[in-house]
């Protein structure tokens, strides 16, 4: 297990020693002290290597991972994970903007709150929350899941794709194009795996559903207001 | 005037300027489908442009270099900023980003083989890198764009620059468009959509709002890359003065800027031609700024649209560019327009010269299309022999304009070598009105 305290050093050879592991990995633990809302902790991971951040994390942390596991214990700022390939990130307090965004691949938790747009333009990655999520969430979400323990704020899934939804709580709005589905077998074989994964043991049975009505999927003129 | 309309004038019938044909036709489209007209291609309406400058060489005043044997050096090295592995371009011609999905495979490769062969760099665009592009592109910048298709980690290390794109001269505001035809199962897949639907990508970023957040979000580009490759930020042309010098701010290594001629694979015909600047009027914007920084030429400035010959190049590099980007022109140099198709065109409704219903993919030159049949008509060894010799005509005019008004070097050249044909050209570059010493909004 190697520390590095970013008091001492700096983000920059923080994330140089983490990025040498892609190609010869020495080390597979990572603790990372006083990072004191630095940005851009351990981004561009590329290497099955843990990494274990005390204290809280700024903008974009854990951004693009591939592979590794990070684990906040404290909150995160906005850009969360962003661009995930693969690999796990999890953060012990609440997380701000955009958690997720873009993310690919990977699993993403999020045990207390995450801010707005949580999930936005998701492509693929699975992000279970275990308290609410902000306005906006899952806007113009691509592919993935997004499981929410708590609530979920104005304008859900707005411009959806095939990204699915599954919410527990309430649902200030829904954005535009998206709908309650019908929460079907696999739905439920699917929620209880990601609740599984994510450590969580709320009951899959207290979940909705939502996704896309597949109405905007096409320019038409009903669409173009 | 055309013929025809000669005729009608001769018949004593007389075209309306504000509602001509073109007008009224566009208001019985509108009546007849109840939807705004998207298309490709940029600006058609005219607008200020380099035509209305010119060089005054060098006479009794300037001492010429002459025109083939003296060296006038056109390399220029983008990204000196900040970045470990600046990149070195053999021409200050680069070709601009033009998506995988809006263009054809072939396309790509043939624009990387013109580009490498010129030593010059091409871009990637809306929907990420492919590796046809990567593999015949000895320079390739990776565009980061709001909709992130394809965006990841592995391409974002093998490219050679990354570009983040806050706008677009066509649609500076307004989000990237790919309709449903051209969604292929490759398109699809690299950008994790289904296929047929009708993309209309995002107009922000997701993940960041405002310049400070830019900040810390191309830093986190230069974390994930290690410093390694510069970083530009592209923005359309608008309020190009402030624009520049918050992308500064942010850190950027390369300024790009595109005026409202630059081209589009699709966009609202209303936001093509109504929304931005020209191109001539935003570099004085730009180059100000930077200079007010303190940082003209230590971050670069590469501007684009409409830029169709080396003049035009020449005139950017003496308004103050350090390079300059191609869309259009690269893709016309390919044979977009060619008219060997015309008949085919004719087919759907256009004509050879007149095409710019990209966003349909049904082009008969091969280029904007995902049809295999039509892409095959592109030979991409062919199509880069072509753009690399029109990168390399590109490159000698603008030699020789230099070497004309003495300059050993490209970037050598100076607003002071420039006067306007138009009080409006000379308002907008900031270059006296030919003849007079007078500067449109400068006392004197
Ligand atoms: C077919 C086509 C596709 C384009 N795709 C993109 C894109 O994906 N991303 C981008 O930033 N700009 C895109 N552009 C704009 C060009 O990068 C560039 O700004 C513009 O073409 C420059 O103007 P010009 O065409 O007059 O040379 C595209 C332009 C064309 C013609």
């Amino acid at each position: 297990m190697k520390t590095i305290d970013i008091a001492a050093g700096s983000v920059r050879e923080l994330n140089q020693a983490l990025h040498d592991q892609a190609e010869h990995c020495s080390e597979r633990e990572f603790v990372v002290t006083n990072p004191k809302g630095a940005h851009n902790i351990a981004c561009g991971l590329d290497a099955s290597v843990a990494v274990d951040i005390h204290g809280h994390a700024g903008y974009f942390c854990a951004g693009m991972n591939k592979s590794a596991s990070v684990t906040v214990h404290g909150n995160a700022g906005p850009g969360l994970a962003e661009n995930m390939m693969s690999g796990s990130v999890r953060v012990k307090g609440d997380a701000s903007a955009a958690a997720g965004a873009t993310a690919h691949g990977g699993l993403l938790v999020i045990d207390g709150n995450a801010g707005s747009r949580c999930g936005i333009s998701l492509k693929g990655a699975d992000i279970v929350v275990g308290g609410n999520v902000g306005h906006m969430s899952c806007f113009m979400a691509q592919a993935g899941t997004l499981v929410v323990c708590g609530d979920a704020g104005e304008a859900l899934g707005d411009s959806l794709y095939e990204t699915r939804i599954y919410v527990k709580g309430s649902v200030k709005s829904l954005g535009a194009d998206c709908v309650e589905k019908e929460m079907r077998e696999e739905h439920l074989t699917e929620l209880t795996e990601l609740l599984n994964r994510a450590g969580f043991d709320d009951n899959p049975a207290d979940f909705k559903r939502y996704g896309s009505a597949r109405e905007l999927y096409n320019f038409k003129i009903d669409n173009a207001y | 005037m055309s013929e025809e309309q000669d005729l009608n004038v001769q018949d004593g019938l007389r075209e309306s300027a504000t509602f001509d044909r073109v007008t009224m036709n566009e208001i019985r489209r509108a009546a007849e489908t109840g939807i705004y007209d998207i298309r490709g291609f940029g600006a058609k309406r005219k607008v200020p442009h380099f035509d209305d400058l010119l060089f005054l060489g060098a006479s009794m005043s300037r001492y010429p270099l002459e025109g083939y044997r003296e060296a006038c050096n056109t390399q220029v090295t983008l990204g000196t900023r900040f970045a470990k592995k600046p990149v070195v371009i053999d021409t200050p011609v680069t070709i601009a980003g033009m998506s995988f999905g809006a263009l054809s495979a072939n396309a790509k490769e043939a624009l990387g083989r013109g580009a490498s062969a010129a030593g010059t760099s091409t871009t990637t665009g809306d929907g990420g890198m492919t590796p046809e592009e990567r593999g015949q592109s000895s320079k390739l910048v990776y565009q980061y764009l709001p909709s992130r298709y394809g965006m990841n980690p592995d391409d974002l290390r093998k490219a050679d620059a990354i570009e983040v794109v806050l706008g677009q001269g066509a649609k500076p505001g307004g989000g990237g468009m790919l309709l449903g035809q051209k969604i292929t199962d490759r398109v699809a897949e690299m950008r994790t959509l289904p296929k047929g639907v009708d993309q209309r990508s995002a107009c922000r970023h997701p993940d960041w709002t405002g310049p400070d957040d830019l900040a810390i979000k191309i830093q986190e580009l230069r974390e994930i890359t290690d410093w390694r490759v510069p970083i530009y930020i592209k923005v359309g042309a608008t309020r190009t003065y402030y624009d520049t010098k918050l992308a500064v701010k942010a850190g950027a290594d390369v300024i790009v800027v595109d005026g409202m001629q630059g081209g589009t694979a699709a966009t609202q015909e209303v936001f093509i031609e109504h929304v931005g600047v020209p191109t001539l009027a935003a570099i004085p914007q730009a180059v100000q700024a930077l200079q007010e920084m303190g940082m003209h030429r230590e971050v670069q400035l590469i501007v684009s649209g409409g830029i169709r010959n080396g003049a035009d190049v020449a005139k950017c590099m003496a308004l103050g560019a350090d390079a300059v980007a191609i869309g259009t022109a690269a893709l016309v140099a390919l044979g977009c327009n060619h008219p060997k198709w015309d008949n085919d065109f004719k087919k759907i409704g256009s004509a050879a010269g007149f095409y710019d219903d990209y966003h349909e993919g049904k082009d008969p030159a091969g280029i904007s299309t995902q049809d295999p049949e039509l892409a095959q008509r592109l030979d991409p060894v062919e199509g880069g022999r072509r753009l690399a010799n029109y990168l390399r005509v590109l490159t000698l005019e603008a030699q020789t304009l230099a070497r004309a008004c003495g300059k050993n070097d490209l970037r050598n050249l100076e607003p002071e070598d420039l006067v306007a044909l138009t009080v409006e050209s000379a308002a907008m570059a900031r270059v006296p009105l030919a003849g007079t010493n007078w500067v449109p909004g400068q006392s004197f």
